[in-house]
């Protein structure tokens, strides 16, 4: 077989390879949710009916699709310039280190002065974190997808060991577990008695500033190219390991966002569960969004309702909440060949 | 009836059509080839010979037609087919692993792949005889990413004859070669022919058809538009049918060559893998002066335009731009010296394929106003300029919205010239500016550098081309392995006299005269 | 204890060699898939799974070489779904690899909690256990460490002899390192680069699998979630250090394992007894990073790794 490009694809071609990978998603969960002895069109409808079906799923699912825009910015930004960042836990994690460092007392001062220092002190930090890889890439040629795996592994020991000594809490009978973060450096809520912090605000405004970088100025223009073609983009005189740098700090701030958010608006202090792989989940909403800025809100918002709708089926039948993960994972293979199959046209030869 | 005719007949396509989308390569293509002939298959960039050899070989499948060899039908679509029935092709971009040695590259795929055992001697041994046999001398145990492109083509040569090839297929061949190689090599094909071989010759070059060739087919447009026996014809009648009208040299006034814009100073570079770098290189861009560079591919033209384009700086000696030497140095602050760049492979390095027209147009001013300014794009104007760009150099285009991967390759070169010549560049680094472009697109291309000239402009035109380099150059130099030979004027040279620098002699006494 | 006489003991090397068995494997499986062109990362998902199937058929009640087998089919469809779509389609490598790890590894865990709704912590079973080969195993030093292992171990460097054998000496392996370097060289006499390359991706796959399969049923006799932990990125890395060689890939593995084998003896000396056993570690992972920064110099990358080949395309 052979891949040909189609020149002006029609709106069937456009269309149907993306609905039929979702389709097939859905058939796939089924199939699992049958093998787990449950009637599929409950457990859909249950997933369905947990993620938006009620004011109070719906926030939930808000809540979570947060950091899941951070994340799958990051990831956006840095595929589109073909950085390959997995790292965004470890970046999320250095974001949330730096909010309680500096939260937890060290700053006294008036929310107005804190929040904004907390979240630019945390994208310094992710930005830091993924500078090292980068460097590494540009510096040594060393592959950036390895050291970035790796480092979200040393980045949760050094997280655990800071947790075990300095930063833990003495009240915290001991747990691992930083103090809490003081009353001014707690995020918000968008609306009086919504229990939605501005976190989420902030991921909406992070989207559409990353529209505008991309789209309307050179640096995003300097990325895009990068991205698509590194030769071409060197040989006209951008100069690509400065771009790729300016990239990686870009996206491991982002990432970084991730963690300040959810330590600020949600959780109150820092622990070692406070991704459930929030960075990894990134690269799906990244992917799923074809890396479009505008698109990753919607993405977070599928994948969160997806998570969030499965762990409430699961509560009530029983079906593991790994379904969620399965049809994700199952999502994303098949999108990315649906994507593939909108522009090109598969010739027997 | 001549000898040739009467012979067995060991190839015939018939009637073969193949399109891709709305182009049609070949269009009921029908031609047979007989023991021990040398048939040449004639025509422009794109007029589908590439095409058709590949459906031969099984690398596409026509949409229609019939492939026989030795009298038996070959299925379409398979080249394991075609190999055992006797056609061995050598492409015109060698199909080698460069990390592996000869003996692997021969070897490969001629044992059933679940054999238990690769017998490296029995290899070694068949080699020797076919080196023997065929005049076709190579270490069979060199890593192939250490021979040069002559030996390369050997060992190209070598992979068919091993398979027992009766009928050799052999895609452009002479354009990585001097022409002491290309005799070289046509020693080794009349040997070849007169062991029974059957030889399919595609070229455009006019001179080596006559002198390998026992019968000529040209194709034009996909279309079979002549067929000919050598002894019958001349070039000029080839030519003719070629491009299907007569040809003629671009007409060049004489140049009036004013100050050197650029200059090089003994200058080196470091050797790239393979490529080798500059070796005290001295050359002077004059103004108003076509400067032609000749060699065989990889001697480092690659190195010299790396250089003038700003993307690598000198490691000894210097440059100097209108007689100021130059600190620093990078493709941008080539850009802003007015250096314009058309660079080799306009797929890989000169256009983005998937940005669009105006996003390829801004490529080299993104970063100045009007097209930006404090870092802010200004999309409308870039549209603007893109237009104009478009109008003004007759890019054939849906619109400055299409992404550039959907023109074809004439209408690319079209808009990169337009892109390096909108700003009135004073220096000109035209790098294999016409490779695989129609001759329409070619002649655009060279009348656009000729207009360069008469405005002033210094223009560096490297090419493997040497046709293409006399015709056009005012001066000559020729690079082999670095080294650059003295400038040589118009028509002070022939050929093979060039050919002779090509092959890398000369240097010695020139350095001598030089001394 | 002196930091001489934990290098100069049979224990000490025992578990060196213990150590490197699974990433001895998985690395090999890396190995075939990157010489064939293609970077595979979906190998830390594939290990997890391989872990889960080996063990559940063992504790199904099957022998433990077929446990072996069925963990061995399973990272061969995963690795079946990577190749479909790396290789005739052509899609993202890094995508499409993380994409089988998260699949794998969301499948294993989806099963481990179908199959075994109610346990709190997961059942044993009898792993293989260490076999001492007469003779051999005499020999001091040397024969306790390298000569009374689990026979997994004895298994993983015959692959490695089997893997150097095949990719050096027989028809096969010229195609498959041919399909790595330049795949249009294969296609023009004639084979099929698709299926030389899907047939890697699946064998190393299967590979990858065994290694996994060791940690359940060799190195300890139990699944738990994260036991992978990140050992299938530790082998992308021992593969660059192993320059793409089987034999230098065992000296890496080897030599990986020594050094964790080591810090773990470190950690019950009164000297690390001071130091956040976070540190101790994180040295694989350390150690990792900077095997690679080592290697980037001179490494020998097959030359059309993670290119894709369209016949179309030229």
């Amino acid at each position: 077989m052979r891949l040909e490009p189609i020149a002006n694809p029609s709106l069937a071609r456009t269309i149907l390879p993306p609905a039929i990978a979702i389709a097939m998603t859905v058939v796939v969960a089924s199939l699992l949710a049958m093998l787990a002895g449950a009637n599929p069109f409950s457990v859909l409808g249950l997933i369905l009916k947990g993620a938006f079906g009620s004011k109070f799923a719906a926030l939930e699912t808000l809540n979570r699709a947060t950091p899941l825009i951070f994340t799958g910015l990051s990831v956006a930004v840095a595929f589109r310039a073909r950085l390959w960042n997995i790292g965004a836990e470890a970046q999320l994690y250095a974001g949330a280190l730096i909010t309680v460092v500096l939260g937890t007392g060290a700053l006294p001062w008036g929310a107005g002065a804190l929040l904004p220092v907390l979240a630019l002190g945390a994208m310094l930090a992710g930005a830091l974190v993924l500078l090292v890889p980068a460097l590494l890439k540009v510096r040594f040629g060393v592959d950036e997808v390895v050291t970035t795996l790796l480092f979200n592994f040393i980045f949760l020991l050094f997280i655990s060991m800071l947790l075990e000594g300095p930063l833990k809490d003495p009240m915290g009978m001991g747990w691992p577990k930083s103090e809490r973060l003081i009353a001014e450096a707690r995020l918000p809520r968008m609306m009086e008695g919504l229990r939605l912090h501005w976190g989420f605000g902030l991921a909406i405004i992070a989207a559409a500033v990353v529209w505008v970088i991309q789209r309307r100025t050179t640096l995003g223009y300097e990325m895009r190219a990068v991205g698509l073609n590194r030769d071409a983009a060197r040989f006209a005189g951008i100069a690509v390991n400065g771009v790729l740098i300016k990239t990686a700090l870009l996206s491991g701030g982002l990432a970084a966002l991730a963690g300040f958010s959810e330590v600020a608006g949600l959780k109150g202090n820092l622990t070692l569960d406070l991704s459930p792989g929030f960075g990894y989940t990134g690269i799906i909403v990244a992917m799923l969004a074809l890396l479009n800025p505008l698109a990753v809100v919607a993405a977070a918002l599928f994948v969160a309702g997806i998570f969030v709708g499965a762990d409430s089926m699961s509560r009530a039948i029983g079906v593991p909440t790994y379904l969620a993960d399965i049809m994700l994972a199952t999502a994303l293979l098949l999108m990315v060949l649906a994507i593939l199959l909108t522009r090109f046209r598969v010739v027997r030869e | 009836m001549t000898g040739a005719e009467a012979a067995q007949v060991v190839l015939r396509l018939d009637r073969i059509t193949k399109s891709f989308g709305k182009l049609v390569a070949n269009d009921a293509v029908s031609l047979s080839l007989h023991r021990g002939e040398v048939i040449a298959l004639l025509g422009e960039n794109g007029a589908g010979k590439t095409t058709l050899m590949n459906i031969l070989f099984g690398q596409y499948t026509a949409d229609s037609g019939r492939v026989e060899v030795f009298g038996h039908d070959l299925p379409p679509g398979n080249p394991r087919a075609a190999l055992d029935a006797g056609v061995g092709m050598v492409h015109q971009h060698f199909t080698l692993a460069d990390n592996m040695t000869v003996l692997e590259n021969v070897a490969l795929g001629t044992v059933p792949l679940w054999r238990p055992r690769l017998d490296r001697a029995a290899v070694r041994a068949k080699i020797a005889g076919l080196a023997e046999d065929f005049r076709l001398a190579v270490d069979p145990d060199a890593r192939v990413g250490t021979l040069t492109v002559g030996e390369r083509q050997r060992v190209e040569i070598l992979k068919a004859l091993y398979r027992e090839a009766k009928i050799l297929i052999l895609d452009e061949p002479t354009a990585v070669l001097t022409p002491q190689e290309t005799d070289d090599l046509f020693a080794t094909l009349r040997k070849a022919v007169a062991l029974g071989l059957s030889i399919v010759f595609i070229s455009h070059k006019l001179h080596e058809v006559m002198d390998i060739s026992d019968r000529v087919v040209i194709l034009r447009h996909g279309r079979l538009v002549g067929e000919m026996r050598t002894q019958d014809t001349d070039r000029h009648a080839l030519a003719a049918a070629m491009v299907g009208a007569e040809v003629s040299a671009p007409k060049v006034a004489p140049a009036t060559p004013g100050a050197a814009l650029l200059r090089l100073g003994e200058v080196s570079t470091p050797d790239k893998g393979n490529a080798p770098g500059l070796k005290s290189v001295s050359l002077d861009l004059r103004a108003g002066q076509i400067t032609g560079l000749a060699g065989v591919s990889g001697n480092g033209q690659a190195a010299l335009a790396d250089l003038i384009g700003g993307l690598c700086a000198p490691k000894t000696g210097q440059l100097d731009l209108d007689g100021q030497a130059l600190a620093r140095w990078s493709p941008r602050i080539a850009v802003q010296s007015g250096i314009a760049r058309i660079p080799e492979d306009r797929h890989k390095t000169g256009t983005i394929a998937d940005f669009n027209l105006t996003e390829n147009a801004i490529l080299e001013s993104y970063h100045t106003p009007p097209m930006s300014k404090h870092g802010w794009m200004n999309w409308t104007r870039a549209e603007i300029a893109t237009r104009d760009i478009i109008t003004r150099y007759d890019v054939r285009c849906p619109g400055p919205e299409t992404r550039i991967r959907l023109l074809s390759g004439g209408n690319m070169q079209k808009l990169i010239l337009g892109r390096v010549l909108e700003a009135a560049p004073r220096i000109i680094l035209a790098n294999q500016p016409v490779r695989g472009l129609d001759i329409g697109a070619v002649n655009y291309v060279h009348s656009q550098l000729l207009e360069a000239r008469a405005r002033g402009a210094a223009v560096l035109l490297i090419s493997e081309d040497l046709d293409e380099i006399m015709a056009l150059s005012d001066v000559i130099h020729v690079i082999s392995e670095g080294r650059l030979s003295p400038e040589f004027g118009r028509g002070t040279m022939a050929p093979a006299d060039l050919g002779v620098w090509m092959a890398g002699h000369g240097f010695e006494e020139g350095l001598a005269h030089a001394s | 204890m002196d930091m001489l006489d934990i290098l100069l003991s049979a224990s000490f090397w025992a578990a060196a060699i213990r150590i490197a068995s699974p990433l001895i494997f998985a690395t090999l499986g890396e190995l075939i898939c990157e010489r064939a062109g293609v970077l595979n990362l979906g190998i830390e998902g594939i290990m997890v799974a391989g872990a889960f199937a080996g063990w559940m058929a063992v504790y199904s009640g099957t022998g433990l070489w077929t446990g072996v087998l069925v963990a061995m089919v399973v990272g061969m469809m995963f690795g079946l779904i990577h190749s479909v779509l790396t290789v005739p389609f052509g899609l993202s490598q890094h995508v499409v690899g993380l994409g089988v790890t998260l699949l794998a590894t969301s499948s294993t865990y989806y099963a481990y909690r179908l199959a075994l709704p109610e346990v709190t912590s997961p059942p044993k079973i009898t792993a293989f256990q260490p076999f001492e080969i007469p003779i051999l195993s005499d020999i001091p030093l040397l024969g306790p460490a390298l000569f009374a292992q689990t026979p997994m171990t004895y298994l993983a460097f015959v692959l490695v002899a089997v893997v150097a054998l095949v990719l050096y000496c027989t028809p096969l392996g010229l195609a498959l390192r041919a399909a790595g370097e330049n795949p249009s060289a294969v296609a023009a006499q004639g084979l099929s680069v698709t299926g030389i390359r899907m047939g890697a991706v699946i064998v190393g796959s299967g590979f990858m699998a065994m290694g996994g399969a060791f940690l359940t049923m060799s190195a300890f006799d139990s699944f738990f979630f994260e036991m992978v932990n990140g050992r299938g990125w530790i082998c992308i890395a021992l593969v660059v250090f192993g320059a793409w060689k089987p034999g230098k890939a065992l000296l890496g593995a080897v030599l990986f394992a020594a050094f964790d084998a080591l810090q773990i003896r470190v950690q019950q000396t009164p000297l690390g007894a001071d130091i956040p056993y976070q540190i101790f570690l994180m040295t694989p992972y350390v150690l990792s990073i900077l095997a690679l920064i080592a290697m980037s110099r001179r490494a020998e990358v097959p030359g059309a790794l993670m290119v894709p080949f369209n016949k179309g395309e030229r």
